[in-house]
């Protein structure tokens, strides 16, 4: 017998007796909806219209401490990437084909390294600045969601010490449940080896509980949305 | 006010339980229970057969032990009205742990009926006689320190602060850390003194921050712990229970 | 008394007697609970989230197997290497012999409480390899040979000069004790390690049964570094963590942040499926899942604790335990603390030895009323103890019970038992607090209010 027979033979043995839901002593009734569904009900609230997530996805981002500009044409983009550029003294650069970054990122007139080529991860390493693409961006809690595939990648969004998201305004989505139904949409059985929900810059208060950006990941994350 | 005068009116026999602490050592606590109680015109009756609830037993594990004390007490209780009892601890242990301690024994039933009948002292007031005013008063700054038996298993955050609001003269604080265990427990504030005593000091220094003159309780275990503490510190600040303030007139 | 016992006492007393230590739990703790308390404010039904978060949980646990067998033949699909291990040993001996077959011997770790709980660290050093755990707390007391504090907060009781001599001593020069250089010093350091490390090993909050995907909840980013630089990543992860659909996770991923670190959400949630994908060009060429039993099941079969395997590790309980703030976390000398420790060590490692956790409480409840999923923690306790006593009687303790019985239910014996009392008062006051008072245990912090002329029974006797 395997190991995979010897514990599932466990598991159906323990389980041949039932085990009422929790919550019955405290007298809550049960769940009248399935998880995703109540959550529409239950988490934070968000407005019914595009300009209440925009409104709330900045406070939070100015919570979390991301840089949230929405921004009118794909000129006001290259404008404010440029701003950037010249506020960091940005030299070298990461990104990856896309609609936007192929639209954008050429204004900086920088060697750009393509992390959806073959590339070596210690040139990322040096990079300044990752910027990528997302899949939806989640205004109940200031959440940047992406993949490896439409992303760049797995390193892209997390090596390079500032991290630009360039988002379209039809990405920006009200709470989570919306964005979990849009990655079932958008990959149906196909996911991609990594998703990641980022909400914020990397940060730590392990040390005398004192807020540090970037022990590990970005220290700054900037969110442009056209 | 007062609702025995009001049509309607139902005269209850209550069956009192003074558990044994509060019989030995806090007697104030139960006479005046026991005065409130025959003020809003009820008549009252304490068993002598009543004496523990069985508890200390059953919360170090020792629930063979506990059965024939809350056997006792089940069995006095068989035929009452309405039960009362003068502490949270003792409430949780009657209504929320008998049918556990006498399940799938022959009193199983009997231990359903009972805690169907039984309440804490506060919970009966405000909750069954819905009785908010006992025409107390008591001029002094209290703040109240909630007990965790009544609190998480009887669910009693409001009762005992709706009677002190309708005290006369009476100023409630709240101290932040009202809903802090106190650190009695039982034998636990013997077998791990030291931690017991380091959660009291955190309860003693939330009271003292809030001015209070007095901390009021309706548990009693939790006001020997407190007032031993505040004792051997030296404090002003007195402890009291619920039951003596309301007696005050 | 056991040995751990007398340990938990001895460390009992030297950490309460410890005021900055106890001052700097508490402010940290008290300073979560009011984030927490903030963000289950903001939800519109905080009552009824926690109520489907254990409802989600309790279906997941219930249907262990089937959810189990989909998962690994979900995740199996796409290129990931699934290995169960009914024991902690063999845990080890598959991930060793993972890193071996590579031919690796650079290991970097991020968080994970279960790789602490069968000791992984210390197999794989044993067996020759370097590890490093990369999560900025484990990574400080990694250096000073400590166990983590808490779980979410591993480096709690440490001050940021003692840090600072720490980096000095092992690290090099730092340029000051601020907590940005410090975190900066670790970075650079770990950096490396990570761009050197062949081997990535991860812990995780989840595995999601529909999709095959196991799910990391982080706010450092060193995860998502594990999971993307080293050639190999390696997941440990606990059987219990399944949930059943993807979207479960739109409630689960911010109540574990609400109930843990009070944030909305943490910094990253990331989901992995396998191996790069074909067009990917960075993350592993090999991912393996290890799925670990190591008394799960057992707990899973006791029908009045199965919902311990709830447990999302958010660490809610430790943070409202009375206790824990007292004493800290170390002196449970355990995996895992505070209140789930106290419930889950005895079947982790035998009653026997491990009760004295579940009696160093008040019962209070705090732990269960903080619990997001549900755990009856408090109640769980009580079990215990009475599990203790049916397995091995304590002779004493039943003959004072029952002498306390005689006392109480005999309602002469108890008037005189009272009489003796007030009595023996005046003594008492002699004796307080030496060798010879019965109660020292009491009488050494604590007074004992005078013992009344008249009880209650008295006063009503003589009403009549």
């Amino acid at each position: 017998m395997t190991e995979r027979e010897n514990i599932l033979g466990r598991i159906r043995e323990a389980l041949k007796t039932k085990v009422p839901r929790p919550g019955l002593t405290d007298e809550a009734p049960p769940s009248s909806l399935p998880p995703v569904a109540g959550a529409r009900r239950w988490l934070p609230a968000v407005g019914g219209h595009f300009k209440d997530w925009v409104e709330l996805f900045s406070r939070n981002s100015l919570e979390l401490q991301v840089t949230f500009q929405l921004l009118s044409s794909s000129d006001e983009m290259r404008q404010a990437l440029l701003h950037l550029r010249d506020a960091e003294g940005w030299k070298r650069v990461a990104s990856h084909s896309g609609m936007l970054p192929d639209a954008i990122c050429p204004v900086l007139s920088l060697i750009m390294l393509h992390t959806d080529r073959p590339y070596d991860v210690h040139d990322l390493a040096r990079c300044d600045v990752g910027i990528s693409e997302c899949d939806a961006l989640i205004a109940q809690t200031g959440t940047v969601v992406l993949s490896s595939r439409r992303a760049g990648g797995r390193a892209l969004s997390i090596l390079p010490p500032h991290h630009v998201v360039l988002a379209r305004r039809d990405q920006l989505v009200p709470n989570l449940p919306e964005a979990f139904e849009l990655l079932k949409t958008e990959y149906g059985n196909d996911y991609p080896s990594m998703i990641s929900f980022i909400t914020g810059p990397s940060r730590t208060d392990d040390i005398e509980r004192t807020l540090v950006l970037g022990p590990h990941g970005p220290k700054k994350l900037t969110v442009l949305c056209v | 006010m007062v609702a025995f005068a009001s049509p309607g009116f139902d005269r209850m026999t209550v069956t009192l339980f003074i558990p044994c602490f509060v019989d030995a050592l806090f007697p104030r606590a139960g006479i005046g229970m026991v005065h409130i109680l025959e003020r809003l015109g009820h008549k009252v009756v304490c068993p002598a057969a009543l004496v523990c609830c069985g508890q200390p037993a059953f919360n170090a594990g020792y629930w063979e032990e506990a059965r024939p004390i809350a056997a006792q007490t089940l069995d006095t209780l068989k035929d009452a009205e309405a039960v009362v009892i003068g502490s949270g601890s003792c409430g949780a242990m009657v209504k929320k742990f008998y049918p556990q301690l006498f399940a799938k024994t022959r009193r199983e039933e009997l231990a359903l009926q009972v805690a169907a009948r039984t309440w804490e002292f506060s919970d009966f007031l405000v909750n069954k006689l819905e009785v908010t005013d006992v025409n107390a008063r008591f001029p002094a700054r209290v703040t109240f320190h909630d007990g965790c038996q009544g609190l998480r298993e009887l669910g009693l955050k409001q009762p005992p602060r709706t009677l002190l609001a309708e005290v006369r003269e009476l100023e409630l604080v709240e101290m932040s850390e009202a809903e802090d265990c106190c650190g009695f427990g039982g034998t636990f504030a013997v077998k791990f003194p030291m931690i017991s005593t380091a959660m009291g000091e955190v309860k003693c220094a939330s009271a003292l921050e809030t001015g209070a003159d007095y901390i009021v309780s309706n548990d009693a275990s939790c006001l020997l712990q407190i007032q031993g503490l505040l004792s051997r510190q030296g404090a002003k600040i007195k402890t009291i229970h619920l039951a003596e303030v309301l007696d005050q007139q | 008394m056991t040995g751990n016992a007398k340990k938990f006492l001895r460390e009992a007393w030297r950490m309460t007697r410890d005021l900055r230590h106890r001052q700097t739990v508490r402010t940290a703790l008290e300073n979560n609970e009011i984030a927490r308390n903030q963000r289950q404010a903001a939800f519109q039904d905080w009552p009824a989230a926690r109520q489907a978060a254990a409802e989600t949980r309790w279906e997941a646990v219930n249907q262990l197997d089937q959810h189990l067998t989909v998962f690994a033949e979900r995740i199996a699909l796409r290129g990931t290497k699934v290995h169960w291990a009914s024991t902690d040993m063999e845990a080890c001996q598959i991930i060793a012999r993972i890193i071996q077959t590579k031919g690796a011997r650079y290991v970097i770790k991020s968080k994970s409480m279960t790789g602490e709980e069968i000791r992984l660290t210390q197999a794989l050093e044993v067996a020759g390899f370097e590890v490093v755990e990369s999560d900025l707390g484990e990574f400080i007391v990694q250096l000073r040979h400590e166990a983590p504090y808490h779980p979410v907060f591993p480096a709690l009781h440490l001050a940021r000069g003692e840090i600072k001599e720490l980096f000095q001593r092992e690290l090099g020069d730092v340029p000051s004790d601020s907590p940005e250089d410090l975190a900066m010093a670790a970075r650079s350091v770990l950096r490396e390690k990570f761009l050197a490390a062949e081997v990535g090993i991860t812990g995780a909050n989840f595995a999601i049964a529909e999709t095959g995907m196991i799910s990391i909840t982080e706010n450092e980013g060193n995860a998502r570094l594990t999971a993307t630089l080293p050639k190999t990543m390696i997941t440990l992860l606990g059987i219990e963590k399944i949930l059943p659909r993807l979207e479960d996770l739109a409630l689960l991923m911010p109540v574990l942040a609400t109930a843990g670190t009070g944030q909305a959400m943490t910094a990253y949630n990331t989901l992995y499926g396998g191996p790069r994908q074909f067009g990917e060009n960075d993350g592993p060429t090999e991912f393996h899942v290890v799925l670990l039993d190591n008394r799960r099941t057992k707990i899973l079969a006791d029908v009045e604790q199965r919902d311990a395997l709830h447990c999302i590790r958010c660490g809610a309980c430790l943070n409202v335990c009375p206790v824990f703030r007292n004493v800290g976390g170390h002196a449970y000398g355990a995996t895992y603390s505070g209140p789930i420790g106290a419930v889950l060590m005895p079947h982790r490692r035998g009653l026997p030895d491990w009760k004295h956790l579940s009696e160093a409480s008040t019962l209070c409840g705090a732990c269960t009323e903080a619990c997001p999923v549900k755990i009856d923690l408090h109640h769980h306790l009580l079990q215990n103890r009475r599990n203790a006593v049916r397995k091995q009687v304590s002779y004493l303790e039943q003959f004072r019970y029952d002498v306390f019985t005689s006392l109480v239910n005999h309602s002469l014996v108890w008037s005189l038992a009272k009489k003796s009392a007030w009595l023996a008062w005046p003594l008492h006051k002699i004796v307080k607090g030496t060798v010879l008072d019965p109660v020292r245990a009491w009488s050494r912090a604590r007074d004992l209010p005078p013992v009344p002329r008249e009880s209650f029974k008295d006063w009503w006797r003589t009403r009549k």
